[in-house]
């Protein structure tokens, strides 16, 4: 690992900040909503809005609380390295294009690109490693799922091909 | 009596051969989840769920349970071995069990961390076989003031045991109480906080929480930490077991106030971690050998997994006979039960006792198969966690997708997880407790259905809460654990000296 990947990519201050203000603005939609739906007495006794709203208070209270704190005492050190949010983005994004995937190819389809893909790009597999074993794991499942606990997951062309729908 | 001939019956529920059956693959699969990173006995639990709906319920929460106990003996293997706790409450026995481990005496902790898991466990059992009947009786006289301020309670503990802001607690669990009011109110019909999202109307399902915060939230952390396995050799032969088994008994009082401190830090809600780390301080301060401690010493691994697992099975205690669980876990096989369209409370023991009674059952005998498994597939188990990160991995994300996808059948919840995943980690690096946001979002409705009833029946008067002696002790109890932080340091300035050290 070279030198730059050492350095900090955020700040734990910056981040508690960040999200103390993201329970802020959490707080309050919550707050303005049961608001508007009504966070009175009604005729017949409590509103739909009476229970949320005084959540959204406390969370608007605590948050500024830990806002506040989070100003004055949290400390400068590091929330994530650089080289560090590299691995967990380099394993986040494609596991975000990979249920986004899904919608198109199915469950079992998409896992297997999926697992095939991390284990090439992260554990320089062989392809015969990497093929045996998405293949394998993802047969294991259907089997599993659609078999065994008659659990219907998503199914894309290749099952439909294969007449498994 | 009628506890005893109960359980006879329970036993003859439980002792079927399919239901055995299960109960082995329960154990199996718990181990492996409390072994593999990313994967707990909550999240484990909450992607099995859905492939029990087509079970019948005794037989899905006895392999459900037996999950439990297996994450639970599964925890202490990589502690001891790979000095990585599979579980939060499996930290406290690396202080001693991985330092055994490193001067080639893994076996003796392994030995010694099952058996007295196994006497954590049996002890709480027990409390549960005798204490619960009692307990369900008594609440049988709750009314909705009462179950509120039992919710208070739970929900206070949480504030008052936090080792971290109390604040930070407070949001977490306000954020879940939020997310459980999302959508359709049964009460007015009206919809909240949907903001025309069609998505949104069925509400937050607490499982595709549990499955991101825990398990993408867990895998995201590992992978940050680039985690390579260098472990200790596991090999498990009799002697061995035998030998530690003739030392463990010296260790007879650290069991006793371990599991002491277990019972009641899993009934009142705190959980097992804590229990783990108090039980350990204990043990610290009152052996003769404290100052060892850390160096690998037997009874260091005792007094923690003692603890924990006593823990861990006593917090099923409320969830059974209030409806209230102890821990993220037991709040799983809450929803489980609501699912299978039993009313966890009082009731469940008059109308289902076969169904209490084979779950009870079920604990003793898992317990035993448990002990019996671990002690004979450690390396098994261990081998697992030489399996590189970079298949496990992918793995292990698919099958969270899988089990968020399988709740509701629906691609939504996979998003969702995918949310709650990223949120997991950013509040696992925060000490934003993630324990209560789950906690608030199984509990929020009911929570909130007592408070709208309690609040009917007084006009909107808070002073409900203490309007009978039953009601208000318990309400006054649930403001002493929300204010003990504050209380135990006044108490500590007035004597003078400091408490005990933690840890």
């Amino acid at each position: 690992m070279d030198e730059s990947q050492d350095k900090p990519a955020v700040s734990v201050k910056a981040m508690e900040i960040a999200v103390a203000a993201l329970f802020l603005v959490f707080g309050s939609v919550v707050s303005w909503d049961s608001h508007r739906l009504g966070s009175t007495w009604g005729s017949d006794g409590p509103q739909a809005g009476y229970f949320p709203f005084y959540i959204g208070l406390i969370i608007i209270v605590c948050s500024l609380i830990t806002l506040g704190q989070a100003f004055v005492a949290a400390a400068n050190n590091p929330f994530v390295l650089r080289g560090q949010l590299k691995m967990v983005t380099l394993v986040m994004l494609p596991t975000l294009v990979y249920v986004a995937v899904i919608h198109w190819l199915g469950i079992y389809v998409a896992s297997a690109i999926y697992i095939a893909l991390f284990m090439w790009w992260l554990g320089k597999y062989s392809w015969i490693k990497f093929v045996s074993v998405s293949v394998g794991v993802n047969v294991a499942f259907f089997l599993m799922f659609e078999i065994w606990f008659k659990v219907p997951l998503p199914k894309g062309p290749l099952e439909a091909a294969l007449g498994l729908n | 009596m009628a506890e005893i001939h109960s359980l006879m019956q329970g036993f003859s529920v439980a002792l079927t051969p399919f239901n055995l059956g299960l109960m082995m693959v329960g154990i199996i699969l718990g181990v492996i989840i409390g072994v593999l990173p990313g994967l707990g006995g909550a999240n484990g639990v909450a992607i099995l769920l859905p492939l029990t709906f087509s079970m019948n319920p005794t037989s899905a929460i006895i392999m459900l349970s037996c999950i439990y106990w297996g994450a639970l003996f599964g925890g202490a293997i990589t502690s001891i071995l790979f000095n990585i706790p599979g579980e939060p409450w499996s930290v406290a026995t690396t202080f001693d069990g991985y330092p055994l481990g490193q001067k080639g005496r893994a076996g003796t902790a392994l030995t010694a961390a099952f058996t007295s898991s196994f006497v954590g466990a049996l002890v709480g059992v027990l409390l549960i076989t005798f204490l619960s009947p009692v307990i369900a009786r008594f609440a049988l006289r709750f009314g909705p003031p009462e179950y509120f301020s039992v919710y208070l309670l739970t929900f206070c503990a949480f504030v008052g045991m936090s080792k971290g802001s109390p604040f930070k607690t407070i949001m977490s669990m306000m954020m879940g109480f939020a997310l459980a009011a999302v959508g359709l109110d049964t009460v007015t019909g009206q919809l909240r906080m949907t903001f025309g999202f069609t998505e949104l109307l069925k509400g937050f399902d607490f499982l595709i929480a549990v499955i991101g915060l825990f398990g993408i939230g867990e895998i995201l952390l590992t992978i940050e930490e680039g985690l390579e396995f260098k472990g200790a050799n596991a090999k498990l032969d009799m002697r061995v077991v035998i030998d530690t088994w003739k030392e463990l008994p010296k260790y007879w009082k650290t069991s006793i106030r371990s599991a002491a401190v277990g019972c009641f830090m899993g009934i009142v809600p705190g959980g097992a971690t804590p229990a783990s780390f108090m039980s350990y301080g204990i043990a610290k301060k009152m052996s003769r050998d404290g100052d060892k401690f850390g160096t690998g010493m037997v009874e260091g691994v005792v007094a923690p997994e003692t603890a924990a697992h006593a823990a861990g099975t006593s917090a099923l205690l409320p969830m059974l006979t209030l409806g209230v669980p102890g821990s993220p876990t037991a709040a799983v096989l809450l929803g489980g039960l609501l699912i299978w369209g039993l009313q966890p409370g009082p009731m469940l023991f008059a109308e289902k006792p076969d169904f209490v009674w084979g779950l009870i059952a079920s604990m003793y005998l898992g317990n035993i198969a448990g002990l019996i498994v671990v002690l004979t597939c450690v390396p098994l188990f261990a081998a697992i966690l030489r399996i590189p990160f970079s298949i496990i991995a992918p793995v292990i994300m698919v099958i969270c997708a899988i089990g968020a996808y399988t709740v509701h059948s629906s691609m939504f919840d996979v998003w969702l997880m995918c949310v709650f995943g990223i949120m997991g980690y950013v509040f696992k690096k925060l000490d934003y407790p993630l324990a209560p946001l789950v906690l608030a979002l199984v509990l929020g409705d009911r929570a909130e259905d007592a408070f709208r009833q309690s609040m009917l029946a007084s006009q909107g008067d808070m002073r409900i809460l203490f309007s009978n002696s039953l009601v208000g002790s318990i309400t006054s109890l649930a403001f002493l654990l929300l204010f003990w932080p504050l209380i135990s340091k006044a108490l500590e300035l007035l004597r003078g000296r400091r408490g005990l050290p933690s840890g």
